[in-house]
Protein backbone atom coordinates (compact mmCIF):
# COMPACT_ATOMS: atom_id res chain seq x y z
CA UNK A 1 0.00 0.00 0.00
CA UNK A 2 1.33 3.27 -0.91
CA UNK A 3 1.27 5.84 2.03
CA UNK A 4 0.93 8.98 -0.25
CA UNK A 5 -2.35 7.52 -2.07
CA UNK A 6 -4.38 7.96 0.91
CA UNK A 7 -7.70 10.48 1.45
CA UNK A 8 -8.13 12.04 5.29
CA UNK A 9 -10.80 9.47 5.76
CA UNK A 10 -8.48 6.82 5.06
CA UNK A 11 -5.34 8.24 7.28
CA UNK A 12 -7.91 8.73 10.34
CA UNK A 13 -9.56 5.30 9.72
CA UNK A 14 -6.13 3.79 9.87
CA UNK A 15 -4.37 5.85 12.77
CA UNK A 16 -7.21 5.47 14.97
CA UNK A 17 -6.88 1.28 14.23
CA UNK A 18 -3.19 1.60 14.29
CA UNK A 19 -2.34 0.46 11.55
CA UNK A 20 0.02 2.58 10.48
CA UNK A 21 1.78 5.80 12.39
CA UNK A 22 1.88 9.42 12.11
CA UNK A 23 5.44 9.19 11.60
CA UNK A 24 5.74 6.69 9.01
CA UNK A 25 3.00 8.56 6.77
CA UNK A 26 5.06 11.70 7.08
CA UNK A 27 8.22 9.67 6.67
CA UNK A 28 6.82 8.20 3.12
CA UNK A 29 5.77 11.85 2.05
CA UNK A 30 9.27 13.44 2.61
CA UNK A 31 10.93 10.11 0.72
CA UNK A 32 8.24 10.82 -2.39
CA UNK A 33 9.51 14.55 -1.77
CA UNK A 34 13.06 13.56 -2.17
CA UNK A 35 12.28 11.42 -5.35
CA UNK A 36 9.87 13.35 -7.22
CA UNK A 37 10.26 17.55 -6.63
CA UNK A 38 13.44 17.62 -8.16
CA UNK A 39 11.96 17.14 -10.98
CA UNK A 40 8.35 19.49 -10.18
CA UNK A 41 9.97 22.17 -7.76
CA UNK A 42 6.28 22.19 -6.03
CA UNK A 43 8.01 23.18 -2.67
CA UNK A 44 10.56 25.85 -1.31
CA UNK A 45 11.22 24.88 1.76
CA UNK A 46 10.27 21.69 4.13
CA UNK A 47 10.06 21.80 8.18
CA UNK A 48 10.42 18.18 8.95
CA UNK A 49 11.30 19.11 12.51
CA UNK A 50 8.03 20.57 12.92
CA UNK A 51 6.20 17.60 11.19
CA UNK A 52 7.62 14.91 13.36
CA UNK A 53 6.79 16.71 16.39
CA UNK A 54 3.40 16.81 15.19
CA UNK A 55 3.31 13.18 13.78
CA UNK A 56 4.84 12.26 17.02
CA UNK A 57 2.18 14.05 19.12
CA UNK A 58 -0.46 12.66 17.24
CA UNK A 59 1.35 8.84 17.86
CA UNK A 60 1.12 9.57 21.36
CA UNK A 61 -2.35 10.49 20.96
CA UNK A 62 -3.07 7.09 19.29
CA UNK A 63 -1.12 4.87 21.64
CA UNK A 64 -2.83 6.22 24.64
CA UNK A 65 -6.40 5.58 23.30
CA UNK A 66 -7.60 9.13 23.28
CA UNK A 67 -9.96 10.84 20.63
CA UNK A 68 -8.38 12.01 17.33
CA UNK A 69 -8.74 15.68 16.38
CA UNK A 70 -10.44 16.16 12.82
CA UNK A 71 -7.47 16.07 10.81
CA UNK A 72 -5.49 13.67 11.79
CA UNK A 73 -2.27 13.10 10.42
CA UNK A 74 -3.60 15.10 7.40
CA UNK A 75 -0.12 15.78 5.59
CA UNK A 76 -0.23 19.49 4.43
CA UNK A 77 1.84 21.68 1.88
CA UNK A 78 1.48 25.76 2.68
CA UNK A 79 1.71 28.38 -0.15
CA UNK A 80 4.70 30.56 1.07
CA UNK A 81 2.41 33.97 1.24
CA UNK A 82 0.78 32.41 4.39
CA UNK A 83 2.74 32.62 7.31
CA UNK A 84 4.29 29.75 9.10
CA UNK A 85 6.25 30.62 12.73
CA UNK A 86 10.39 29.66 11.95
CA UNK A 87 9.65 28.94 8.81
CA UNK A 88 10.87 31.28 6.42
CA UNK A 89 8.01 32.81 4.21
CA UNK A 90 9.15 34.45 1.12
CA UNK A 91 6.28 34.94 -1.10
CA UNK A 92 8.34 34.03 -4.07
CA UNK A 93 9.89 36.92 -3.56
CA UNK A 94 14.28 37.98 -3.18
CA UNK A 95 12.77 41.06 -1.19
CA UNK A 96 11.85 38.23 1.59
CA UNK A 97 14.24 35.90 0.73
CA UNK A 98 15.36 35.77 4.73
CA UNK A 99 11.81 36.73 6.44
CA UNK A 100 10.97 34.26 9.42
CA UNK A 101 7.63 35.29 10.45
CA UNK A 102 7.67 35.65 14.24
CA UNK A 103 4.06 33.90 14.25
CA UNK A 104 1.60 31.83 12.35
CA UNK A 105 -1.60 32.52 9.97
CA UNK A 106 -4.69 31.55 11.59
CA UNK A 107 -5.28 28.96 9.17
CA UNK A 108 -2.17 27.24 9.60
CA UNK A 109 -2.42 27.55 13.36
CA UNK A 110 -6.24 26.08 12.99
CA UNK A 111 -4.79 23.14 10.63
CA UNK A 112 -2.34 22.17 13.56
CA UNK A 113 -4.30 22.19 16.18
CA UNK A 114 -6.81 19.98 14.30
CA UNK A 115 -4.18 17.44 14.15
CA UNK A 116 -2.90 18.25 10.25
CA UNK A 117 0.83 17.91 9.45
CA UNK A 118 2.96 20.57 7.90
CA UNK A 119 5.25 19.14 5.49
CA UNK A 120 6.60 22.95 4.17
CA UNK A 121 6.42 26.02 2.20
CA UNK A 122 5.21 25.77 -1.88
CA UNK A 123 6.31 27.70 -4.68
CA UNK A 124 4.22 30.30 -5.89
CA UNK A 125 4.22 33.52 -8.32
CA UNK A 126 5.71 36.49 -6.62
CA UNK A 127 3.17 37.89 -4.17
CA UNK A 128 0.74 35.29 -5.86
CA UNK A 129 0.80 37.75 -8.70
CA UNK A 130 0.94 35.63 -12.32
CA UNK A 131 -0.95 32.43 -13.65
CA UNK A 132 1.60 30.08 -14.34
CA UNK A 133 4.04 30.08 -11.10
CA UNK A 134 6.97 31.21 -13.56
CA UNK A 135 7.12 35.04 -11.69
CA UNK A 136 8.89 32.56 -8.76
CA UNK A 137 12.06 34.82 -7.89
CA UNK A 138 12.97 30.91 -7.18
CA UNK A 139 12.65 28.60 -9.36
CA UNK A 140 9.74 27.57 -11.89
CA UNK A 141 7.34 24.41 -10.91
CA UNK A 142 6.47 22.04 -13.41
CA UNK A 143 3.25 20.36 -14.24
CA UNK A 144 2.89 16.76 -12.74
CA UNK A 145 1.00 15.50 -15.67
CA UNK A 146 3.77 17.07 -18.28
CA UNK A 147 6.78 18.71 -17.02
CA UNK A 148 7.19 20.99 -19.58
CA UNK A 149 3.97 22.89 -18.88
CA UNK A 150 2.96 25.23 -16.53
CA UNK A 151 1.05 24.01 -13.07
CA UNK A 152 -1.00 27.21 -13.04
CA UNK A 153 -0.87 30.16 -11.08
CA UNK A 154 -0.26 31.54 -8.71
CA UNK A 155 -0.33 28.80 -6.03
CA UNK A 156 1.31 26.48 -8.52
CA UNK A 157 3.27 24.43 -6.23
CA UNK A 158 0.24 23.95 -3.75
CA UNK A 159 -1.59 21.93 -6.76
CA UNK A 160 1.48 20.76 -7.66
CA UNK A 161 2.41 19.24 -4.40
CA UNK A 162 -1.43 17.39 -4.08
CA UNK A 163 -1.31 16.39 -7.67
CA UNK A 164 2.06 14.35 -7.31
CA UNK A 165 1.20 12.96 -4.06
CA UNK A 166 3.73 15.16 -2.72
CA UNK A 167 1.27 16.16 0.21
CA UNK A 168 -2.56 15.19 0.99
CA UNK A 169 -3.94 18.70 1.11
CA UNK A 170 -2.66 22.00 1.09
CA UNK A 171 -3.42 26.00 1.81
CA UNK A 172 -3.05 28.07 -1.27
CA UNK A 173 -4.91 31.33 -1.71
CA UNK A 174 -6.83 33.30 -4.28
CA UNK A 175 -7.53 36.79 -5.98
CA UNK A 176 -8.12 36.34 -8.85
CA UNK A 177 -8.19 32.32 -9.93
CA UNK A 178 -4.66 31.78 -8.26
CA UNK A 179 -6.50 28.38 -6.40
CA UNK A 180 -8.97 27.58 -8.98
CA UNK A 181 -6.83 27.84 -11.96
CA UNK A 182 -3.96 25.50 -10.87
CA UNK A 183 -6.43 23.03 -9.98
CA UNK A 184 -7.88 22.88 -13.57
CA UNK A 185 -4.16 22.71 -14.45
CA UNK A 186 -3.05 19.63 -11.99
CA UNK A 187 -6.26 17.97 -11.71
CA UNK A 188 -6.85 18.26 -8.42
CA UNK A 189 -9.80 20.01 -6.21
CA UNK A 190 -9.44 23.65 -5.38
CA UNK A 191 -11.84 25.70 -3.76
CA UNK A 192 -11.71 29.46 -2.97
CA UNK A 193 -14.94 30.42 0.07
CA UNK A 194 -16.82 33.43 -0.01
CA UNK A 195 -14.83 36.81 0.87
CA UNK A 196 -14.84 36.88 4.64
CA UNK A 197 -15.51 33.13 5.08
CA UNK A 198 -11.66 32.13 5.83
CA UNK A 199 -9.41 34.53 8.08
CA UNK A 200 -6.58 36.01 6.21
CA UNK A 201 -4.62 36.67 9.48
CA UNK A 202 -1.29 36.13 8.68
CA UNK A 203 -2.02 35.76 4.63
CA UNK A 204 0.82 38.53 3.00
CA UNK A 205 -1.65 40.43 1.53
CA UNK A 206 -1.90 41.16 -2.62
CA UNK A 207 -5.57 42.65 -3.23
CA UNK A 208 -7.23 42.90 0.32
CA UNK A 209 -11.02 43.44 -1.34
CA UNK A 210 -10.38 40.42 -3.21
CA UNK A 211 -7.89 37.83 -1.26
CA UNK A 212 -8.50 34.82 -0.21
CA UNK A 213 -7.34 31.51 1.88
CA UNK A 214 -8.42 28.16 0.28
CA UNK A 215 -7.62 24.31 0.56
CA UNK A 216 -7.08 22.08 -2.12
CA UNK A 217 -6.93 18.48 -2.42
CA UNK A 218 -7.58 15.12 -4.51
CA UNK A 219 -11.29 14.29 -3.46
CA UNK A 220 -14.43 17.00 -2.86
CA UNK A 221 -14.56 15.47 0.47
CA UNK A 222 -10.86 16.26 1.60
CA UNK A 223 -11.44 19.90 0.60
CA UNK A 224 -14.94 20.42 2.70
CA UNK A 225 -13.00 18.64 5.90
CA UNK A 226 -10.07 21.04 5.44
CA UNK A 227 -12.32 24.33 4.64
CA UNK A 228 -14.47 23.77 8.39
CA UNK A 229 -11.54 23.70 9.94
CA UNK A 230 -9.67 26.87 8.25
CA UNK A 231 -13.39 28.82 8.02
CA UNK A 232 -14.89 31.00 10.80
CA UNK A 233 -14.90 34.07 12.43
CA UNK A 234 -11.58 35.56 13.76
CA UNK A 235 -10.75 38.02 15.83
CA UNK A 236 -7.56 39.19 14.03
CA UNK A 237 -8.93 39.52 11.02
CA UNK A 238 -11.92 42.10 11.15
CA UNK A 239 -12.83 41.05 7.34
CA UNK A 240 -13.51 37.72 8.49
CA UNK A 241 -17.39 36.87 8.81
CA UNK A 242 -19.31 35.84 11.94
CA UNK A 243 -21.50 33.59 9.87
CA UNK A 244 -21.85 30.14 11.52
CA UNK A 245 -19.24 27.56 9.84
CA UNK A 246 -21.48 23.88 8.83
CA UNK A 247 -20.11 20.68 8.79
CA UNK A 248 -19.78 20.83 5.08
CA UNK A 249 -18.43 17.17 5.20
CA UNK A 250 -21.29 15.98 6.84
CA UNK A 251 -23.83 17.84 4.21
CA UNK A 252 -22.04 16.24 1.14
CA UNK A 253 -24.62 13.11 0.36
CA UNK A 254 -27.40 14.96 0.09
CA UNK A 255 -29.87 14.54 -2.33
CA UNK A 256 -29.53 17.10 -5.41
CA UNK A 257 -33.01 16.46 -6.95
CA UNK A 258 -33.98 19.76 -8.44
CA UNK A 259 -30.68 21.75 -7.52
CA UNK A 260 -31.25 24.81 -10.25
CA UNK A 261 -27.61 24.81 -12.35
CA UNK A 262 -27.27 28.36 -14.44
CA UNK A 263 -25.21 28.03 -17.71
CA UNK A 264 -23.90 31.40 -18.53
CA UNK A 265 -23.56 31.73 -22.56
CA UNK A 266 -20.89 33.98 -21.97
CA UNK A 267 -18.49 31.23 -20.88
CA UNK A 268 -18.34 29.31 -24.32
CA UNK A 269 -17.89 31.98 -26.60
CA UNK A 270 -14.76 32.43 -28.90
CA UNK A 271 -11.78 31.36 -26.94
CA UNK A 272 -12.76 28.53 -25.43
CA UNK A 273 -10.31 25.48 -26.35
CA UNK A 274 -12.62 22.76 -28.19
CA UNK A 275 -11.53 19.81 -25.84
CA UNK A 276 -11.85 21.96 -22.61
CA UNK A 277 -15.50 22.57 -24.28
CA UNK A 278 -16.43 18.82 -25.26
CA UNK A 279 -15.99 17.81 -21.87
CA UNK A 280 -17.22 20.69 -19.57
CA UNK A 281 -20.23 19.84 -22.06
CA UNK A 282 -20.37 16.52 -21.12
CA UNK A 283 -20.29 17.51 -17.34
CA UNK A 284 -23.34 19.58 -17.86
CA UNK A 285 -24.98 16.62 -19.31
CA UNK A 286 -23.90 14.30 -16.61
CA UNK A 287 -25.56 17.04 -13.81
CA UNK A 288 -28.61 17.03 -15.95
CA UNK A 289 -27.91 12.93 -15.38
CA UNK A 290 -27.77 13.53 -11.52
CA UNK A 291 -31.37 15.35 -11.25
CA UNK A 292 -30.27 19.04 -11.53
CA UNK A 293 -32.32 21.54 -13.81
CA UNK A 294 -30.06 23.04 -16.28
CA UNK A 295 -30.83 26.83 -17.23
CA UNK A 296 -29.24 28.87 -19.87
CA UNK A 297 -28.27 32.41 -17.75
CA UNK A 298 -26.60 35.65 -18.96
CA UNK A 299 -23.61 37.37 -16.58
CA UNK A 300 -23.66 40.01 -19.63
CA UNK A 301 -20.41 42.21 -17.87
CA UNK A 302 -18.62 39.04 -18.23
CA UNK A 303 -16.51 40.76 -21.02
CA UNK A 304 -15.12 43.75 -18.86
CA UNK A 305 -13.96 41.74 -15.66
CA UNK A 306 -10.21 41.39 -17.11
CA UNK A 307 -9.95 44.90 -17.35
CA UNK A 308 -11.98 45.97 -14.02
CA UNK A 309 -10.06 42.91 -12.07
CA UNK A 310 -6.56 44.23 -13.15
CA UNK A 311 -7.36 47.96 -11.91
CA UNK A 312 -8.98 47.18 -8.98
CA UNK A 313 -5.89 44.59 -7.99
CA UNK A 314 -3.07 46.27 -8.97
CA UNK A 315 -4.25 49.52 -7.24
CA UNK A 316 -4.57 47.57 -4.25
CA UNK A 317 -1.24 45.74 -4.33
CA UNK A 318 0.61 49.08 -5.12
CA UNK A 319 -0.77 50.12 -1.73
CA UNK A 320 -0.05 47.04 -0.02
CA UNK A 321 3.41 46.42 -1.38
CA UNK A 322 4.48 49.69 0.12
CA UNK A 323 5.55 48.19 3.08
CA UNK A 324 8.40 46.85 1.60
CA UNK A 325 11.02 49.22 2.34
CA UNK A 326 14.09 47.40 3.64
CA UNK A 327 12.71 48.55 7.08
CA UNK A 328 11.17 46.14 9.07
CA UNK A 329 11.61 43.05 7.13
CA UNK A 330 13.51 41.46 4.17
CA UNK A 331 15.66 43.18 2.34
CA UNK A 332 17.28 45.69 2.21
CA UNK A 333 19.85 47.04 -0.33
CA UNK A 334 23.37 47.69 0.92
CA UNK A 335 25.37 51.27 0.21
CA UNK A 336 22.85 53.80 0.89
CA UNK A 337 23.24 56.75 2.90
CA UNK A 338 20.02 58.68 2.62
CA UNK A 339 16.82 57.19 3.49
CA UNK A 340 15.16 57.65 -0.15
CA UNK A 341 18.05 56.92 -1.59
CA UNK A 342 17.40 53.80 0.35
CA UNK A 343 13.62 52.94 -0.56
CA UNK A 344 14.66 53.15 -4.01
CA UNK A 345 17.35 50.81 -4.56
CA UNK A 346 15.86 48.36 -2.38
CA UNK A 347 12.58 47.96 -4.02
CA UNK A 348 13.88 48.26 -7.59
CA UNK A 349 16.28 45.40 -6.71
CA UNK A 350 13.88 43.39 -4.23
CA UNK A 351 10.65 42.93 -6.37
CA UNK A 352 10.86 41.52 -9.66
CA UNK A 353 9.10 41.98 -13.56
CA UNK A 354 5.68 41.85 -12.72
CA UNK A 355 5.85 42.77 -8.95
CA UNK A 356 6.86 46.01 -10.37
CA UNK A 357 4.42 46.53 -13.64
CA UNK A 358 1.61 45.49 -11.00
CA UNK A 359 2.92 48.58 -8.64
CA UNK A 360 3.29 50.75 -11.67
CA UNK A 361 0.14 50.15 -13.21
CA UNK A 362 -1.64 50.33 -9.90
CA UNK A 363 0.09 53.42 -8.78
CA UNK A 364 -1.06 55.19 -12.19
CA UNK A 365 -4.49 54.01 -11.54
CA UNK A 366 -4.49 55.97 -8.16
CA UNK A 367 -2.70 58.87 -9.06
CA UNK A 368 -4.08 62.53 -9.22
CA UNK A 369 -5.94 63.18 -12.67
CA UNK A 370 -6.39 59.33 -13.27
CA UNK A 371 -8.44 57.77 -10.18
CA UNK A 372 -11.60 58.65 -11.54
CA UNK A 373 -10.79 57.43 -14.43
CA UNK A 374 -9.47 54.23 -13.57
CA UNK A 375 -9.60 53.44 -9.95
CA UNK A 376 -13.20 54.65 -9.32
CA UNK A 377 -14.51 53.52 -12.59
CA UNK A 378 -13.45 50.02 -12.18
CA UNK A 379 -14.96 49.82 -8.98
CA UNK A 380 -18.22 50.69 -10.68
CA UNK A 381 -17.82 48.21 -13.05
CA UNK A 382 -17.40 45.48 -10.22
CA UNK A 383 -20.90 46.66 -8.82
CA UNK A 384 -22.29 45.92 -12.69
CA UNK A 385 -20.56 42.26 -12.62
CA UNK A 386 -21.71 41.76 -9.02
CA UNK A 387 -25.06 43.26 -9.93
CA UNK A 388 -25.14 40.09 -12.80
CA UNK A 389 -24.27 37.52 -10.49
CA UNK A 390 -26.95 38.43 -7.81
CA UNK A 391 -29.66 38.53 -10.71
CA UNK A 392 -28.46 34.75 -11.74
CA UNK A 393 -28.67 33.65 -7.91
CA UNK A 394 -31.88 35.08 -8.00
CA UNK A 395 -32.75 32.08 -10.77
CA UNK A 396 -30.35 29.29 -9.99
CA UNK A 397 -28.75 27.35 -7.17
CA UNK A 398 -24.67 27.17 -8.95
CA UNK A 399 -23.20 28.43 -11.96
CA UNK A 400 -21.10 26.34 -13.97
CA UNK A 401 -18.42 27.27 -16.22
CA UNK A 402 -14.68 26.30 -17.51
CA UNK A 403 -12.22 26.71 -15.05
CA UNK A 404 -9.77 27.97 -17.63
CA UNK A 405 -10.31 28.65 -21.11
CA UNK A 406 -7.25 25.98 -22.38
CA UNK A 407 -5.51 23.04 -20.34
CA UNK A 408 -2.14 24.01 -19.32
CA UNK A 409 0.31 25.66 -21.22
CA UNK A 410 3.87 24.93 -21.87
CA UNK A 411 6.44 26.77 -19.68
CA UNK A 412 7.62 30.23 -21.54
CA UNK A 413 4.53 30.26 -24.04
CA UNK A 414 3.11 33.28 -22.54
CA UNK A 415 5.98 35.05 -20.54
CA UNK A 416 6.65 37.74 -23.15
CA UNK A 417 3.22 39.22 -23.01
CA UNK A 418 1.56 40.18 -19.89
CA UNK A 419 -1.90 40.95 -21.36
CA UNK A 420 -1.96 37.49 -22.78
CA UNK A 421 -0.79 35.87 -18.86
CA UNK A 422 -4.12 38.41 -17.67
CA UNK A 423 -6.30 36.63 -20.11
CA UNK A 424 -5.84 33.41 -18.25
CA UNK A 425 -7.79 34.24 -15.52
CA UNK A 426 -11.05 35.37 -17.79
CA UNK A 427 -13.55 32.58 -16.37
CA UNK A 428 -12.37 33.06 -12.56
CA UNK A 429 -12.03 37.11 -12.09
CA UNK A 430 -15.97 37.53 -11.75
CA UNK A 431 -16.33 35.04 -8.81
CA UNK A 432 -13.67 36.87 -6.75
CA UNK A 433 -14.63 40.90 -7.55
CA UNK A 434 -18.22 39.61 -6.62
CA UNK A 435 -16.97 37.62 -3.56
CA UNK A 436 -18.87 34.31 -4.10
CA UNK A 437 -17.57 30.81 -3.59
CA UNK A 438 -16.18 29.01 -6.30
CA UNK A 439 -14.42 25.62 -6.86
CA UNK A 440 -12.44 23.82 -9.63
CA UNK A 441 -12.78 20.44 -10.09
CA UNK A 442 -11.17 17.86 -12.57
CA UNK A 443 -13.62 16.83 -15.25
CA UNK A 444 -11.70 15.06 -17.95
CA UNK A 445 -8.70 15.03 -20.23
CA UNK A 446 -7.56 15.95 -23.13
CA UNK A 447 -5.80 14.17 -25.50
CA UNK A 448 -2.85 14.64 -24.63
CA UNK A 449 -3.49 13.63 -21.17
CA UNK A 450 -4.23 17.08 -19.29
CA UNK A 451 -6.20 17.87 -16.86
CA UNK A 452 -9.61 20.11 -17.49
CA UNK A 453 -11.20 22.05 -14.76
CA UNK A 454 -14.82 22.79 -14.51
CA UNK A 455 -15.66 25.84 -11.94
CA UNK A 456 -18.73 26.06 -9.88
CA UNK A 457 -20.11 29.38 -8.30
CA UNK A 458 -22.31 29.67 -5.72
CA UNK A 459 -23.71 32.55 -3.61
CA UNK A 460 -22.49 33.62 -0.84
CA UNK A 461 -21.99 31.52 2.09
CA UNK A 462 -23.44 28.87 0.14
CA UNK A 463 -20.20 26.53 -0.21
CA UNK A 464 -22.47 24.01 0.83
CA UNK A 465 -24.40 23.56 -2.29
CA UNK A 466 -20.94 23.95 -4.18
CA UNK A 467 -19.24 20.65 -2.46
CA UNK A 468 -22.63 18.57 -2.18
CA UNK A 469 -22.72 19.35 -6.63
CA UNK A 470 -18.92 18.90 -6.77
CA UNK A 471 -19.31 15.78 -4.89
CA UNK A 472 -22.31 13.89 -6.40
CA UNK A 473 -20.48 14.80 -9.59
CA UNK A 474 -17.07 13.04 -8.58
CA UNK A 475 -18.74 10.11 -6.82
CA UNK A 476 -20.66 9.36 -10.27
CA UNK A 477 -17.26 9.33 -12.13
CA UNK A 478 -17.14 12.95 -13.28
CA UNK A 479 -13.65 13.57 -12.83
CA UNK A 480 -12.57 10.31 -15.32
CA UNK A 481 -15.15 11.85 -17.85
CA UNK B 1 -4.34 57.84 -24.40
CA UNK B 2 -0.98 57.05 -24.96
CA UNK B 3 1.97 56.69 -22.48
CA UNK B 4 4.87 58.52 -22.13
CA UNK B 5 8.33 58.27 -20.66
CA UNK B 6 7.81 61.03 -18.86
CA UNK B 7 4.67 59.17 -17.16
CA UNK B 8 6.80 56.40 -16.48
CA UNK B 9 9.62 57.98 -14.72
CA UNK B 10 6.82 59.95 -12.58
CA UNK B 11 5.18 56.78 -11.37
CA UNK B 12 8.12 55.47 -10.61
CA UNK B 13 8.87 58.23 -8.63
CA UNK B 14 5.70 58.22 -6.74
CA UNK B 15 6.20 53.93 -6.10
CA UNK B 16 9.36 54.17 -4.89
CA UNK B 17 11.10 52.21 -7.75
CA UNK B 18 14.31 52.45 -9.04
CA UNK B 19 14.63 51.14 -12.39
CA UNK B 20 16.88 50.61 -15.15
CA UNK B 21 17.14 52.43 -18.45
CA UNK B 22 15.82 49.00 -20.44
CA UNK B 23 12.53 48.64 -17.66
CA UNK B 24 11.44 52.45 -18.41
CA UNK B 25 11.65 51.09 -22.21
CA UNK B 26 9.49 48.10 -21.38
CA UNK B 27 7.29 49.47 -19.17
CA UNK B 28 6.50 52.61 -21.15
CA UNK B 29 5.45 49.90 -23.67
CA UNK B 30 3.39 47.53 -21.31
CA UNK B 31 1.96 49.97 -19.60
CA UNK B 32 0.34 51.69 -22.83
CA UNK B 33 -0.56 48.13 -23.97
CA UNK B 34 -2.60 47.15 -20.84
CA UNK B 35 -3.85 50.49 -20.14
CA UNK B 36 -5.27 50.20 -23.96
CA UNK B 37 -7.16 47.00 -23.30
CA UNK B 38 -8.65 48.57 -19.85
CA UNK B 39 -10.22 51.86 -22.19
CA UNK B 40 -12.52 49.18 -23.09
CA UNK B 41 -14.49 50.10 -19.60
CA UNK B 42 -15.24 53.17 -20.91
CA UNK B 43 -17.85 51.75 -23.08
CA UNK B 44 -19.84 51.34 -20.16
CA UNK B 45 -22.22 53.88 -19.25
CA UNK B 46 -22.10 53.80 -14.99
CA UNK B 47 -22.94 57.34 -14.32
CA UNK B 48 -26.07 55.97 -11.86
CA UNK B 49 -23.76 53.29 -10.37
CA UNK B 50 -22.76 53.13 -7.18
CA UNK B 51 -18.74 52.24 -6.76
CA UNK B 52 -17.95 49.06 -4.88
CA UNK B 53 -15.14 49.21 -2.93
CA UNK B 54 -15.47 46.07 -0.58
CA UNK B 55 -17.93 42.73 -0.52
CA UNK B 56 -20.59 43.07 2.09
CA UNK B 57 -22.34 40.80 3.96
CA UNK B 58 -24.78 40.68 6.13
CA UNK B 59 -23.08 41.37 9.61
CA UNK B 60 -23.16 42.90 12.63
CA UNK B 61 -22.17 46.78 12.59
CA UNK B 62 -20.08 46.37 15.50
CA UNK B 63 -18.17 43.53 13.52
CA UNK B 64 -15.48 45.10 12.89
CA UNK B 65 -14.79 46.76 16.17
CA UNK B 66 -13.47 45.28 19.67
CA UNK B 67 -13.23 46.34 23.05
CA UNK B 68 -9.93 48.39 23.92
CA UNK B 69 -8.42 46.14 26.28
CA UNK B 70 -4.92 45.51 26.54
CA UNK B 71 -3.96 42.45 25.00
CA UNK B 72 -1.04 40.13 24.34
CA UNK B 73 1.69 41.16 21.94
CA UNK B 74 5.00 40.10 20.33
CA UNK B 75 7.97 40.86 22.78
CA UNK B 76 10.31 43.81 21.04
CA UNK B 77 13.50 41.40 20.45
CA UNK B 78 10.96 39.00 18.41
CA UNK B 79 9.05 42.08 16.16
CA UNK B 80 12.35 43.49 15.55
CA UNK B 81 14.39 40.03 14.66
CA UNK B 82 13.42 40.11 11.17
CA UNK B 83 14.79 44.25 10.44
CA UNK B 84 17.90 44.10 8.56
CA UNK B 85 19.49 46.34 10.79
CA UNK B 86 18.26 46.55 14.58
CA UNK B 87 19.29 47.18 18.23
CA UNK B 88 17.07 45.60 21.09
CA UNK B 89 14.73 48.52 20.86
CA UNK B 90 15.17 50.42 17.28
CA UNK B 91 15.64 50.22 13.77
CA UNK B 92 18.74 51.34 12.26
CA UNK B 93 17.61 53.61 8.90
CA UNK B 94 20.04 55.78 7.07
CA UNK B 95 20.22 59.31 8.14
CA UNK B 96 16.93 61.21 7.46
CA UNK B 97 17.21 65.08 8.91
CA UNK B 98 20.45 67.06 8.29
CA UNK B 99 22.04 68.49 11.10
Amino acid sequence: MDLTELTLAEIRERLRRREIAARELTEKHYRRIDRRDPEIHAYLALCPDRAYAQAEALDQKARAGEPLPPLAGLPVAVKDVILTRDVRTTAGSHILQNYVPPYDATAVARLEQAGAIILGKTNCDEFAMGSSTENSAYIATRNPHALDRVPGGSSGGSAAAVAAHLAVAALGSDTGGSIRQPAGFCGVVGLMGTYGRVSRYGLIAFASSLDHIGPFARTVRDVAAVLRVIAGRDPHDSTSADVPVPDYEAELDRPLKGMKVGVPREYFGAGLDPEVRAKVEAAIKKFGALGCELVEVSLPHTEYAIACYYIICTAEASSNLARYDGVRYGFRAPGTTELDAMYLVTRGRGFGAEVKRRIMLGTYALSAGYYEAYYLKAQKVRQLIYQDLRRAFEQVEVLVTPTSPTPAFRLGEKTADPLQMYLADIYTVTGSLAGVPGISVPCGKTQAGLPIGLQLFANHFDEVRLLQLAHAFEQAGGFTL
Amino acid sequence: MKITRKDVEYVAALAHLELSEEELIRLERELDSILGYIEQLNRLDTTQVEPMAQVLYEARVDIALRGDQVGGCLPSAEALAAAPDATDAFIKVPKVIDR
